[in-house]
């Protein structure tokens, strides 16, 4: 047995920490980092919202075959965030092979 | 408290612990070892919610593969040490912004869930996970692993020297 708010709880401050370092960080890879925090915050979040449904589908107000639907979805949460470190990198070693820097402070060539 | 709840308890300290050392970490190798730990402990909270699979997914995709990627990239860039290095000049407003966003999800949670029964966790197997995957879910499965093939091809087309 598990109080649901204590999952949120930790999912919401891990959501924070990431954004706290989204906006904090200049290195590039080190703003990767904190976006794969947020992203795992959110599939905390459907893990635990996938267990209430697991507890409803058994009384019968939720479909039974929509009772893993939370966990389903963190999954391909996970393969997405996967495709997005796999691109972003590619980028940031493209930044640096023709900027020599990967602050993205001082990538400003599109800023007006 | 349950034992559930002090087993999460625990996890869930460390957790978060370690992704506060990961924002705050003078050293790029460091954060990324702090961000193992992070999630790791995901992968454990998983494990309590009776999510199994999910958890051992989470371990293999991102503990194996993500956080070697990115290890690799910051073996490739160079990574200087010291915070003014690495962090810009609005580490206090960004703090204020993460706690406003901390004060009002908590906020969110405690109106919509403070009175609502405690879990009683039932345990997913794998082949029902597996099933739904490839019946109710099947459209959005092929369409990420078009996604995940474009990335594929992409990162290589992106970070390929040209020879010309």
């Amino acid at each position: 047995m598990i109080r649901l708010p204590l999952v949120l709880f930790f999912s919401a401050a891990l959501f924070a920490i990431g954004v706290y370092g989204v906006l904090a960080r200049r290195n590039a890879v080190l703003v990767l980092m904190s976006i794969e925090l947020m992203l795992n915050a959110v599939n905390v979040n459907l893990v635990a919202f996938s267990q209430v449904w697991q507890e409803t589908a058994q009384t019968g107000q939720v479909l039974g075959s929509q009772a893993l639907a939370g966990q389903v979805f963190a999954l391909f949460v996970i393969t997405v965030a996967a495709a997005e470190v796999g691109i972003g990198l590619a980028i940031v070693i493209l930044i640096f092979r023709n900027r020599e820097t990967i602050n993205i402070d001082e990538v400003n060539l599109l800023k007006w | 408290m349950t034992l559930q709840e002090v087993i999460f308890a625990v996890l869930g300290l460390v957790g978060i612990g370690a992704a506060l050392r990961l924002v705050t970490a003078r050293n790029v190798v460091h954060a990324a070892l702090y961000l193992v730990v992070a999630l790791a402990t995901v992968a454990g909270v998983y494990l309590l919610l009776a999510a199994e699979f999910v958890a051992w997914v989470q371990i293999l995709i991102y503990v194996g593969a993500i956080v070697v990627l990115l290890l690799f990239s910051l073996m490739l860039t160079r990574a200087p040490i010291g915070r003014e290095a690495l962090d810009n000049q609005q580490r206090g407003i960004s703090a204020v912004v993460g706690v406003i966003v901390l004060a009002g999800l908590v906020f969110l949670i405690q109106d919509a869930f403070a009175g609502s029964p405690p879990l009683v966790l039932q345990r997913a197997r794998t082949a029902p996970i597996g099933v739904e995957l490839f019946s109710t879910f099947v459209l959005p499965f092929e369409v990420v692993s078009y996604l995940l093939l474009a990335a594929l091809v992409g990162a290589i087309v992106l970070a390929r020297r040209d020879e010309s």
